[in-house]
């Protein structure tokens, strides 16, 4: 039930991607093109997201706990640091060299495409990479630079 | 030059809400893709990374759904080479990573909770995107 839920759910999101244009470079970095060919059809993408998302959230908290699971787990950390800052301006510039985010990318993998799957291979490196980094930092070790 | 989109657009991004809700509201959980891919890719096959790879595999699965209505796949018109793909991606993975969230993590799910981080996050992100949009297209004419 967990499974076959957590794949609907992952279907419907999929669906969602592709039907608003998330999945499509070509359209995601017109949007941010605003001095040339611009497209800013993606921010009713983010209005239709927040809309059902606020709404739907502040209904989903008045429950004791979700259908399937003890507790909702949610972030915790409160403080604007430098990694949440610098973090997200990297991701910022990797995604207007490429137009993929990972959740535009991950449904574009199922049409069988190259370019998606060696973005997704640039993606999952840089993930290990940085949880590597950071946990050797945390171990209170030197990375030299 | 894409077609402007106003309506599919919105459609898609209330389908996108809808999932994160569910997801909330069925297993407690953020919908952030980021999250969701690095989940999968530890070693550590417990019960949370059975969840992770099956949401990931219904989006994988997702275009079977649009071919099924459309009789069409979805247009995807990649501009970038594959060298700036490789750069681009490996940027992204090491950014969200940092960022904890990316586009879903922060901009859907944690804007809707109205968190200061998310806002901070997504407001960060999307203007380098611009900036690296504009530099790529209108100062070294890619």
């Amino acid at each position: 039930m967990k499974l076959l839920s957590s794949f609907a759910f992952g279907l419907v999101f999929g669906v969602g991607i592709l039907i608003s244009g998330m999945g499509n470079p070509g359209k995601v970095l017109n949007f941010f093109d605003v001095a040339g060919t611009w497209d800013p059809s993606l921010a009713f993408v983010m209005g239709g997201a927040l809309l059902v998302t606020a709404i739907g959230y502040r209904l989903v908290f008045r429950m004791e706990r979700p259908v399937l699971a003890s507790s909702f787990s949610l972030p915790t950390k409160r403080e604007l640091d430098m990694k949440l800052i610098g973090g997200s301006a990297v991701f910022g510039i990797g995604w207007g060299l490429t137009g993929f985010c990972q959740g535009g990318l991950i449904p574009v993998l199922g049409i069988g495409l190259t370019g998606p799957l060696l973005t997704l291979a640039a993606i999952a490196a840089g993930i290990v990479a940085a949880r590597w980094a950071m946990s050797l930092s945390r171990r209170g070790t030197t990375v030299k630079a | 030059m894409t077609d402007f989109t106003p309506l599919t657009s919105f459609a898609g991004g209330i389908l996108i809400g809808v999932a994160a809700v569910a997801l909330m509201a069925v297993h407690g959980r953020i919908a952030g893709i980021n999250g969701i891919l690095s989940g999968v890719l530890t070693a550590r096959f417990d019960r949370d990374w059975a969840w992770r790879a099956a949401f990931l595999g219904g989006m994988v699965a997702s275009p079977l759904v649009i071919v099924a209505l459309t009789d069409r796949l979805p247009e995807i018109e990649i501009p970038s080479s594959p060298a700036l793909l490789v750069v681009g991606g490996f940027l992204t993975g090491i950014g969200t990573t940092y960022g904890s969230g990316c586009t879903s993590g922060h901009g859907v799910c944690g804007m809707s909770r109205l968190s200061a981080r998310s806002i901070a996050a997504t407001v960060t992100f999307m203007a380098t995107t611009a900036v690296t949009v504009f530099v790529t297209r209108h100062i070294f004419g890619a």
